[in-house]
């Protein structure tokens, strides 16, 4: 079956997981904006970063015939250099019409600062100037609760940002009813130990029944598995799930969400 | 997009029970090796332990609330990020 990995890191990834990925039933890759793993220098680190993923990564990914899109931003962790991020943040726009940018993305918050909320709504704010969906993250572990509801607070006030236009990902069980309940879309992201694993990515899906719900491998330079969604879609068979509905979340979600941009064609 | 279609029924005991045993004694075997070693003081031992006394509640939200033992309970923004890392609960 075949399938959209709807976050994936592929800069950080090899040659072969792309051919992994495609003889697994990927359609399209998604390549939100992240850390490299250190924080860069200067908004320069980023600009030959917004080269490559809006270049190069779409050229290596259309190899295995697998399409790839991106969304650009400078990330939380790199967020309380203030100087940085807006020399970053003015980077955007020349970058903004490329073909495969999807929207503004992973922007959100890490450790929930001020620093990091203020250049959070920088971001939402050039969201709605240039009419672009948003993807954002939430932070890690313990700072999950907080931070996903001052994103979900601060996103109020802008009212011009649909809900149906915004992704927020990595929920698990004690953040996806506070997303969902407020009209947003949900990511599910599959890690071998910090995130969610399979059977719960499928226990939330269950009991949301698959609604505006799409899961992704986020896989990137860290302990993480470019193969997690056709994974969990395996698991879902075991659990009895039919074609119909594990196509739903794999394939049907994703693209209702991503088509949204007259740029995403799949 | 279709209407909700609930899965056929499988037996999930089936399919979880060695899995999860598993890593109920790794679990266990954790908490005996760092009390030898003397660190079960360790804020984040003594969160695990608080954590398991929530597997005994009858409720279906155990993992919810495992999750929400491990959040930071604060609600305003701090003053600035010493760190950029997280460690996997919330120091008291």
């Amino acid at each position: 079956m075949n399938y959209i990995e709807p976050h994936g890191h592929m800069v950080s990834r090899t040659t072969d997981d792309y051919e992994r990925m495609a003889i697994a039933g990927c359609q399209a890759i998604c390549e939100p904006a992240f850390w490299a793993g250190f924080d860069r220098a200067s908004a320069d680190g980023f600009y030959d970063y917004f080269r490559q993923i809006t270049e190069y990564e779409p050229k290596r990914a259309a190899k295995f015939g697998i399409q790839h899109y991106c969304w650009l931003c400078i990330n939380p962790k790199e967020a309380e250099d203030l100087k940085l991020a807006d020399d970053v943040i003015a980077l955007i726009p020349q970058f903004i019409d490329k073909p495969g940018v999807l929207g503004i993305g992973e922007i959100g918050l890490n450790k929930n600062s001020r620093n990091e909320l203020k250049i959070f709504e920088q971001h939402v704010q050039i969201a709605q100037d240039y009419d672009q969906l948003v993807l954002i993250h939430t932070p890690h572990l313990e700072d999950k609760l907080k931070g996903t509801r001052l994103i979900v607070d601060a996103l109020k006030n802008f009212p011009k940002i649909k809900p149906e236009r915004v992704i927020i990902d990595h929920v698990e069980e004690h953040t996806i009813d506070h997303v969902l309940d407020h009209g947003f879309w949900a990511g599910i992201t599959l890690y071998p130990e910090s995130k969610c694993t399979p059977n719960r990515a499928i226990d939330m899906l269950e009991h949301r029944q698959a609604e505006r719900i799409w899961m992704n491998s986020a896989c990137d330079w860290g302990i993480s598995d470019p193969l997690a969604v056709p994974k969990t879609m395996q698991a879902m068979r075991q659990r009895g799930w039919p074609p119909e509905m594990i196509q739903r979340v794999a394939w049907d979600n994703p693209r209702a969400f991503m088509g949204q941009s007259p740029k995403f064609s799949l | 997009m279709p209407d909700w279609t609930a899965p056929t029924t499988v037996n999930l005991v089936d399919l979880g029970f060695m899995d999860s045993r598993s890593k109920l004694i790794d679990l266990a075997a954790f908490l005996d090796r760092v009390q030898r070693a003397g660190q079960d003081g360790d804020f984040r031992v003594q969160a695990l332990k608080n954590a398991i006394a929530l597997l005994s509640q009858d409720e279906p939200q155990r993992a919810k609330n495992v999750l929400l033992s491990f959040s930071d309970p604060s609600t305003e923004p701090i003053a600035k990020a010493t760190m950029q890392g997280a460690i996997g609960t919330f120091k008291p």
